[in-house]
């Protein structure tokens, strides 16, 4: 109910924020898919990107309609998780990190190298935006904030709902085996190969997906937005929410962009955020290895202590 | 011929800074286990000292660069301390605690000078002309010198003295080090004040060439890495061998094509570096 009725409350410029931390919390989802089979990638906002770029010109370039090419940009961004696999699960852990990094930063050098299709460094501009449409009394119009966030909520709940499922299932439980006990797996018949590759491209659709979102919401993609300091954003929502639960990413990007945009915004400091962003992620990992997410589980056995204190407590 | 010429000196130099910047890091890395993302935001924190001192405060420049030398060396010492000794048995955890260390240098660098570039000029405007249309100016001649000389050092006190041993020691296996007595965090301490003190002086000596800007780190971090994994993690001759093969190549192919198709080429040459020898072209049999 808060999410539905939270648009209203806000002042326009925080109406637009909250639409960019709904396509971060798909984001930042995906991306816990990926660290699931245990491999951190540094290309994932890259993989975002090429969805973003994908959808753009399919529609700009193909006059694709925009809510199909959402749908192409996103399982661009797969295809294109797909062929760097065949490079990339050549390598794991520390390996793979760089590995992901070099390829990530090769795509974005090639969007600002090449002018023709890709814009430049400058980009792609005047991206086509979500069709409005008249429904009886309602006016849909794409370009307020507000009716792109309900939009953007619809596509992020039924996209985490799938996730969540995935995760669920006997896939995502493979998942969890091939990051714990990777040998053991082998050895009863699981190809780790393919299932790595499987997390990896399921987790750059909806990066993908959450790129298109992005692409015709703000109406303009250049190389920079998808760069490797955009990347650790990701990695400290990530960390400081903790990966061990679907939440705790999706709690990390929520608070931090809450304290960076209310609290920090309102300080008046905002040459000082990336510091306050720096220390957060230094005492984060110092402090609370396990992330936010392990506060949860205290939080609640801490309430019903006090539940069943306060039900104890007249009989006395 | 002057133009082959002039790009072989001009490699020259660039292979001269990055080899004490990919050095610093492939000793942090042996020693520590961690991969210290910032060290290029120390590498900047050696320029920006020379911004202030020589720039701003008059300083002999040489004296600045000693003075950036010894500040970004103990900067190595409070990372060490800070976020590198309580995360020791996680080596993801120091790379991303170091991740936050470079957003909180890049901040001060902000606060302290503004986004701007700063233009040094340098303390000498001199040039050799090596043969007729071949310049070298005396500044990348420091750089070229200095390099040699501390690596010299480097090499000789990693051979020849305790510490060096015991460096060297810690790398190839810790435990049976501590065994033998030697200190795990004096060491760690040793290599990361090498370590950082190698790229603060890189940035210190190159600052009036390179215009440095409080964002300089990114590219020299994306620079080292490539080198320390085509020369093979952990391996200090690996690195100083790859530093020249890639400045070569880099330099080759901006000079004919532009920086855009060098840094593809480059992160190209890292990815197949990666995938068909991942201990990279000199392998790691021997570390640090």
């Amino acid at each position: 109910m808060g999410l539905i009725a939270a648009p209203h409350l806000l002042s326009f410029s925080q109406q637009e924020i909250a639409v960019l931390l709904v396509i971060n919390v798909l984001l930042v989802a995906s991306y816990r898919l990926m660290t699931l089979t245990g491999e951190w990638s540094l290309g994932h906002v890259v993989i975002m990107g090429t969805g973003a770029y994908a959808s753009a010109l399919f529609t700009k370039s193909l006059g694709v309609p925009v809510p199909i090419s959402m749908v192409l940009g996103a399982l661009f961004a797969g295809l294109v998780a797909l062929g760097l696999s065949f490079p990339l699960f050549r390598m794991k852990g520390f390996y793979f990190l760089i590995g992901s990094f070099a390829a990530g930063e090769i795509i974005r050098l090639i969007w600002k190298r090449f002018t023709n299709p890709f814009g430049g460094p400058k980009g792609i501009k005047r991206i086509p935006e979500f069709p409005g449409f008249d429904l009886g009394p309602f006016t849909f119009d794409f370009y307020e904030p507000v009716t792109y966030y309900y939009f953007a909520l619809i596509v992020v709940t039924v996209s985490l709902f799938i996730l969540y499922r995935i995760e669920r299932s006997r896939i995502g439980l493979t998942f969890h085996a091939i990051h714990w006990q990777d040998k053991l797996a082998e050895s009863v018949g699981v190809d780790t190969f393919r299932y790595r590759t499987l997390a990896f491209v399921i987790a750059s659709v909806f990066a993908g997906l959450a790129g298109a979102l992005y692409a015709h919401y703000v109406g303009t993609v250049n190389p920079n937005r998808f760069s490797v300091e955009e990347m650790v954003f990701v990695l400290i929502w990530a960390i400081v929410g903790g990966t061990a639960t679907f939440y705790g990413p999706i709690l990390g990007v929520v608070i931090l962009t809450v304290i960076n945009e209310v609290v920090l915004r309102s300080l008046g400091v905002d040459t000082l955020r990336p510091l306050f962003y720096g220390a957060i992620l230094i005492f984060s990992v110092l402090l609370l290895p396990a992330g936010l997410e392990s506060l949860v589980p205290k939080a609640r056995t801490w309430l019903t202590r006090r539940r069943t204190e306060a039900e104890r407590s007249p009989t006395q | 011929m002057e133009l082959i010429l002039q790009t072989i000196v001009n490699a020259t130099y660039a292979a001269s800074y990055m080899a004490l910047v990919a050095v610093g890091l492939v000793l942090i890395f042996g020693v520590m286990g961690v991969i210290n993302f910032a060290h290029g935001e120390l590498y900047m924190a050696g320029a920006y000292t020379v911004v202030f001192f020589y720039a701003d405060l008059d300083f002999p420049f040489f004296a600045a660069v000693a003075l950036g030398l010894l500040f970004v060396g103990c900067l190595g010492l409070v990372m060490e301390r800070a976020l590198f000794r309580p995360m020791r048995d996680n080596p993801l955890g120091g790379l991303i605690a170091s991740i936050g260390f470079l957003l909180v240098l890049q901040t001060l660098a902000v606060v302290g000078f503004g986004v701007r570039m700063e233009h040094i000029p340098p303390p000498t405007q001199e040039k050799i002309v090596v043969i007729e249309g071949v310049i070298l100016t005396w500044q990348r001649l420091y750089v070229i010198l200095a390099t040699v000389v501390l690596l010299g050092a480097l090499w000789v006190f990693l051979r020849r003295s305790k510490f060096g041993w015991a460096l060297r020691a810690c790398a190839q296996d810790p435990e049976a080090a501590a065994l033998q007595g030697i200190s795990m965090n004096n060491t760690a301490r040793l290599a990361m004040f090498i370590g950082a003190a190698l790229a603060g002086v890189a940035g210190a000596l190159t600052a009036p060439l390179v215009s440095p800007t409080p964002y300089i780190g990114h590219s020299i971090i994306v620079t080292a890495f490539i080198i320390i994994i085509v020369g093979g993690i952990g391996s200090l001759e690996g690195a100083v061998i790859a530093a020249v093969l890639y400045a070569f190549v880099h330099t080759i192919v901006t000079t004919y094509y532009d920086g855009v198709v060098a840094n593809i080429v480059g992160l190209s040459m890292m990815l197949i570096v990666l995938v068909v020898k991942p201990t990279g072209l000199f392998g790691a049999k021997e570390r640090a």
